[in-house]
């Protein structure tokens, strides 16, 4: 079998990164003694001798990086890649909680609930960059769309709070489109004079309206979880993924649709078509600034709902800047799932993974300071960009206008 | 059916491109549309495409006036364009590309890719052009793409069939493959239009040829009422050298000798297979081959912007296999590169600054880190003069000039200084003819004054109108070292196809 | 028209057309008065608050100083931005170098003991090599693996954020007797002497000398690309990688040091806002600045005069909108705003045309941005 030079030299830096995590299992996760209570449900949880695993997981991950190094994995490298992250993961919870104990399945619970901004954000970002337009302003989006939806549930309802949530996306992705459709202006540039304005513009109103009109116009209930019956029962599994809100659902439903929509139908076949090559599609006779601006307002419309999540889905109100830099996480996601809807959902969970471990696991006394937990999703996502994706998989025309008589 | 152009004009900024050009077109004939670059042929082509609408003139089909707002109506009405440079998506499959646009579709918009399968299997069946409708574009080699395009317009059931430069990518032997199959659809009932600039083409298939010259008709003809040199006249305004005005060559000393050089794509492919030659002082090589045969590669190897899997170069004696391409320019190489817009210049810069991007290390142009503008614009000026650049301001973008202009500055700047040795990759693609005289007149300068001289070019009247020696390269290899002077375009074209000629030819 | 004069033009009209939108923006969120429909108080609102921008950025003496306070961060971070726009890359991480900076900046500030005419600079210095090694980081990553520095400029922003809020929690670092994330007081040998201190003893004017390192960082930057041999390599790569390569320049590292040279801008940003405005280091010493930033470079389009006049602009707007805030209630935010429709209207002069029915050409920025690569 041909392998590419390229595909050699990706197999060995895995190769070095099994050798890298094994030496940090001997040389910290081995370092606290006591067991780990991880707690399953309310009454249940099994423990984890920290030690004990750190040790053979140390050892097992030598021999994987033995075996990849020296022979390669075949057909198995992507499991064993998950299973040891996972394996490597549960030792460094087993490490910071030794001798204590934490709400697992609150930890992954969190996990699935806190991804939702950043899934929907990135299913907008795939859906313009897949067109062929950059979308660096989905912050913008997600935080517009938070304080807008705040207000509108607020003054009437949560369904009439969401659809103005998705409008507002919707506006910011018009003006996103129209520039850099129409006017030919840079799409990197207007995504973040976007991002300014909906930071002022969302600070300004919080401060000046919001504050002093706090009752009338910034205070709702948020939308209780929903049990779906039967699933939810699944011990383990189903309070994590089927006792959660509606935002959920609907984040898993988004990922799935867009899946089967970019793959499997006519729309997607175009889309795909004028994100790579919209010349070809366009002398087919495809409208390809026609599809841009829909597929944009569609993003627009999903990262409004991912807005709309702050307030409505879970902290009844606005603050300002609210969002903290979601919507760039989302773009990391975006890229970190090859812009594909379920890898950028897989980001989405990882990165709202290390969220829900800093709540869950910072307060445990550990000798590392918080700061750098919360620092891991960032290097994190350094190490996959340099070291594991790199650009080929983007969209070949995104970045650059469509030039049509 | 008939499609008929009255009157068209198209203007753009600064220039008209088409004025007021009539041509018609039925089915069942072969239209050779003729004329240099920038004469106005693709404008028209898209004007009958739908691509741009005519800023005066009017479209007619049988008779009746028609209008077009975008390829769909074009299409819609009989129009298939196969594009010089193929409108094909590289990561998507051939079934998923012929479909684009006409997808057969089944419940919720879901895209029925075996029907799409199907299809492509029907045409290509019943027009012979064999095609597997799950291959990935960007794995196919040019000539089965070409395939892939005609098939998508054909699918479309396309009364007219307009090609822009078919033959640009095809070895000789693939192109008397390509004229069997505009026989074909001219049998089957279709209309040809066939773009070109080559004219021996033109007089082979065409029923009729219309000359354009600077965006106007000049000449309706056909093959039996020309020759060759009355169509180069039309085309360009005057009486046309089609040959190159050289004595024989004196060569000198070895300059450049490549040994055993191999390139090798980092997907595992030997792209440059063990090649040796040599160039001497005073002479021109030329290296002749159909596009993808190991001719960049090689190019980019000899001037270093790619790293040799092994072999060697060398300059003047000294091995050179190891050097920057920094280090090349100092040991006296100078490189004409294949795209000048994207590899040999920065339109967006100055021409001053263009004319001084190979050398603004050397003393003259800076010392250290400071840079010497003063020095740069005297120089720039003479080589302006002196390579006849035409135009009004030298402080102006490189995107101002004309592509003929824009590769004399390349030339300007690469030969107008003490070199050993030249390599030049398509030094004239692209630009006018004058341009084209020009070029060729500069090189051979250069080489009677000593200068080692490789030429690399897909037009093989060009290598062998230039070089003193020609060699062939096919598959990575060099297959042929041949001597102008004594054999035929045909059995050059054998060579290049992978084939020799057979016994004696002429 | 020249074409200078035709995009001044265009400049001034963005700012006006910025001006007109917020004051709308203004008059529609007076909720109080709007609700009682009351106009006539809405609009002496916006009389007020426009005057108070006015007055507060050139209105005094200890307005111009706060203007000019407010601009000198704004104006090294906004040459970090634009240095590197000009060989083709997209510095976001001007947050993440100004921190690095201004740690470096600041551990020379308290940890030596010289005599100022050494120790400012040595702090400088410091912090323009801490900014710049931060920045060769992500120039690094690209040179050598494609990562794209949009991406890797805005997590290493993160990871700078969160080291510098451990790093003011550790001893070395800390001041005794706080526990929050504040750091030592900066030797009063290192700090950057007041601009007004010799008029009339105006020491209580926050302007500092770093604009003065700032109007010499824009001079090296203007003089990096009009005179040297880096400067033209630099922007032949960023105008076209391949024909950089192919006329023997050396891309890769070139990257490296143009994000090195942006970053130590940057860091010379941070540097000067430890050593000259605060005296110390917070986990806010970099705020806003560096997002700022890319709206000051990309309202200058990345050349040094052009950085100069949008990150004076900037500091005008900044200190006017603190005056503003204190006479009406208007807060302080909707200078943002105004900065992103300033930056949204000059990048599109075709919008701005249309707006003002201004006819002939109007050049646009032309594509920053070619892709992600690869």
């Amino acid at each position: 079998m041909v392998v590419s030079a390229e595909q050699r030299k990706r197999a060995r830096n895995v190769g070095f990164a099994y050798l890298v995590l094994a030496m940090v299992c001997f040389f910290v996760f081995t370092r606290r003694p006591g067991d780990a209570g991880f707690k399953i449900s309310e009454t249940s949880q099994f423990t984890l001798p920290a030690q004990g695993f750190g040790w053979a997981l140390g050892i097992v991950l030598v021999a994987i990086a033995a075996a990849q190094l020296l022979r390669g994995l075949g057909k198995l490298s992507n499991v064993v890649l998950a299973l040891a992250t996972a394996a490597f993961f549960m030792s460094f919870l087993a490490w910071a909680a030794a001798g204590d104990s934490f709400s697992f399945v609150g930890m992954l619970q969190d996990t699935v609930s806190r991804s939702v901004p950043i899934t929907l954000g990135a299913i907008g970002g795939i859906l313009s960059e897949r067109s062929g337009v950059i979308n660096i302003s989905i912050e913008g989006m997600l935080l517009a769309a938070a304080c807008t939806s705040a207000i509108a549930a607020s003054l009437t309802n949560l369904w009439l709070g969401t659809l103005v949530g998705v409008l507002t996306g919707m506006a910011l992705a018009a003006v996103l489109a129209v520039m850099s459709i129409r006017y030919k202006v840079d799409q990197v540039i207007v995504g973040f004079a976007i991002n300014f304005f909906a930071l002022g513009i969302t600070s300004f109103i919080s401060f000046r309206v919001l504050v002093p009109n706090r009752d009338t116009m910034n205070n709702l209930l948020p939308v209780m979880p929903i049990r779906i019956p039967v699933l939810a029962d699944i011990p383990f599994f189903g309070g994590i993924f089927f006792d959660q809100t509606i935002f959920v659902y609907f984040s898993f439903l988004a990922v799935a649709v867009t899946t089967w929509g970019l793959y499997r139908t006519k729309w997607g076949l175009r889309t795909r078509a004028i994100g790579e090559y919209p010349k070809a599609a366009g002398t087919l006779g495809v409208d390809v600034n026609k599809l841009r601006y829909r597929n944009l307002l569609l993003a627009g419309g999903v990262a409004g709902i991912g807005g709309a999540w702050w307030p409505i889905g879970i902290v009844g109100r606005f603050d300002q800047n609210i969002t903290n830099g979601r919507g760039f996480i989302a773009l990391a996601a975006v890229i970190f799932g090859r812009w594909h809807p379920v890898g950028a959902l897989c980001g989405a969970l990882v990165f709202a993974l290390s969220e829900a471990v800093r709540l869950k696991i910072g307060n445990f006394d550990t000798g590392i300071p918080s700061e750098f937990l919360i620092m891991a999703p960032y290097v994190v996502t350094i190490i996959v960009v340099a070291g594991f994706i790199g650009a080929s998989r983007a969209p070949k025309a995104a970045g650059q206008p469509y030039e049509d008589q | 059916m008939r499609f008929e152009l009255r009157g068209i004009t198209k203007r753009f900024p600064g220039i008209v491109a088409n004025d007021d050009v009539s041509l018609s077109i039925s089915t069942g004939e072969v239209l050779a549309l003729i004329g240099e670059n920038g004469a106005g042929k693709s404008t028209l082509m898209n004007v009958l495409y739908g691509i741009y609408r005519p800023d005066e003139g009017e479209l007619m089909v049988d008779g009746k006036p028609i209008h077009f707002s975008s390829p769909a109506d074009a299409i819609a009405a009989g129009i298939g364009m196969v594009h010089q440079h193929f409108m094909l998506v590289p990561v998507m499959t051939v079934a998923e590309n012929v479909v684009l646009g006409v997808e057969p579709t089944g419940r919720l918009g879901s895209l029925d890719i075996a029907e799409a399968r199907r299809m492509v299997r029907e045409v290509s069946d019943k027009y012979k052009l064999e095609l597997d409708p799950d291959a990935v574009i960007e794995d196919l080699p040019v000539g089965v793409r070409q395939r892939v395009e005609i098939v998508k317009v054909l699918m479309r059931d396309a009364q007219i069939v307009v090609f822009d430069e078919p033959t640009a990518v095809l070895t000789p032997s693939e192109i008397l493959e390509f004229f069997e199959i505009v026989r074909t659809l001219v049998g089957a009932g279709r209309g040809v239009i066939f773009i070109t600039h080559k004219l021996k083409e033109a007089l082979t298939i065409a029923d009729r040829i219309n000359v354009l010259r600077r965006g106007k008709v000049v000449g309706e003809t056909a093959p039996s009422a020309t020759n060759e040199d009355e169509i180069a006249e039309m085309m360009v305004g005057r009486a046309v050298q089609l040959v190159v005005d050289k004595h024989s060559a004196k060569p000198g000393d070895v300059m450049l000798a490549v040994r055993d050089l191999t390139v090798v794509e980092p997907d595992g492919r030997t792209v440059v297979d063990g090649v040796s030659f040599e160039v001497r002082r005073g002479e021109i090589v030329g290296v002749a081959g159909v596009q993808g045969n190991g001719q960049t590669e090689l190019v980019e190897a000899i001037a270093g912007l790619r790293r040799a899997a092994g072999g060697s170069v060398t300059l003047a004696g000294r091995d050179i296999t190891g050097d920057s391409p920094r280090e090349r320019h100092v040991a006296g190489m100078a490189h004409i590169p294949e795209d000048r817009q994207k590899q040999g210049l920065v339109v967006d810069m100055s021409i001053v600054e263009n004319l001084v991007l190979t050398r603004y290390h050397d003393p003259e142009f800076s010392s250290g880190v400071r840079m010497n503008w003063a020095g740069a614009k005297e120089k720039a000026a003479a080589m302006v003069a002196a390579y006849d650049i035409r135009t009004t301001d030298p402080s102006q973008a490189a995107s101002t000039l004309s592509g003929g202009n824009q590769q004399k500055v390349i030339v300007a700047r690469e030969l107008s200084r003490d070199i050993k040795v030249a390599v030049a990759a398509q030094p004239t693609r692209g630009i006018d003819v004058g341009s084209i005289e020009y070029v060729h007149a500069q090189m051979v300068k250069e080489r009677d004054n000593g200068v080692a001289m490789l030429v690399v070019s897909t037009e093989l009247d060009e290598v062998m109108a230039l070089s003193d020696r020609v060699l062939v390269m096919y598959r990575g290899k060099i297959v042929a070292d041949l001597d102008p002077r004594t054999v035929s375009h045909m059995d050059v074209g054998l060579y290049m196809a992978g084939s020799r000629p057979t016994a004696v030819s002429s | 028209m020249s074409e200078t004069l035709k995009s001044l033009r265009f400049t001034l009209l963005a700012v006006v057309a910025a001006l007109v939108v917020s004051a709308f923006i203004i008059v529609i969120t007076d909720i109080e008065a709007l609700g009682n429909g009351d106009f006539g108080t809405a609009l002496s609102t916006l009389r007020t608050a426009y005057w108070g921008l006015f007055k507060g950025a050139f209105g005094s003496l200890r307005a111009i100083s706060n203007t000019i306070t407010g601009a000198t961060p704004l104006l090294l971070a906004g040459l970090a931005v634009s240095s590197a726009f000009k060989a083709g890359l997209f510095n976001i991480g001007a947050t993440g170098q100004m921190l690095a900076g201004a740690m470096t900046g600041l551990w020379v500030g308290f940890a030596f003991q010289l005599p100022p005419l050494i120790h400012v600079p040595l702090a400088l210095i410091a912090s323009a090599i801490g900014g710049a090694l931060f920045g060769a980081i992500p120039g690094a990553l690209k040179a050598r693996t494609g990562a794209h520095e949009v991406i890797t400029t805005i997590m290493l922003n993160g990871i700078a954020s969160f080291t510098v809020l451990w790093l003011l929690k550790t001893e070395a670092f800390k001041r005794e007797g706080r526990d929050d994330a504040i750091s030592k007081f900066v030797e009063e040998s290192a700090r950057l002497p007041r601009l007004f201190g010799f008029m009339g003893k105006r020491i209580d004017l926050l302007a500092h000398s770093g604009f003065i390192v700032a109007l010499l960082a824009t001079a090296v930057f203007w003089w990096l690309l009009r005179k040297t041999t880096l400067g033209f390599e630099m922007q032949a790569t960023g105008f076209n990688q391949e024909a950089a390569k192919y006329a023997g320049m050396r891309t890769k590292s070139l990257m490296v040091v143009s994000m090195a040279i942006a970053g130590s801008f940057a860091g010379l940003a941070g540097g000067s806002e430890v050593l000259g405005l605060y005296g110390y280091a917070s986990a806010t010493v970099a705020g806003d600045i560096g997002f700022d930033a890319i709206a000051v470079a990309l309202l200058g389009r990345s050349t040094p005069i052009g950085t100069l006049v949008a990150a004076i602009l900037f500091g005008a707007l900044q200190a006017g909108g603190r005056q503003m805030q204190v006479d009406t209630d208007v807060p302080i935010d909707l200078i943002i705003v105004l900065r992103a429709l300033i930056v949204m209207f000059i990048a599109a002069p075709l919008l701005v045309k249309a707006m003002f029915r201004i006819k002939g050409e109007a050049k646009s920025f032309g594509q920053t941005f070619r892709g992600w690569g690869g």
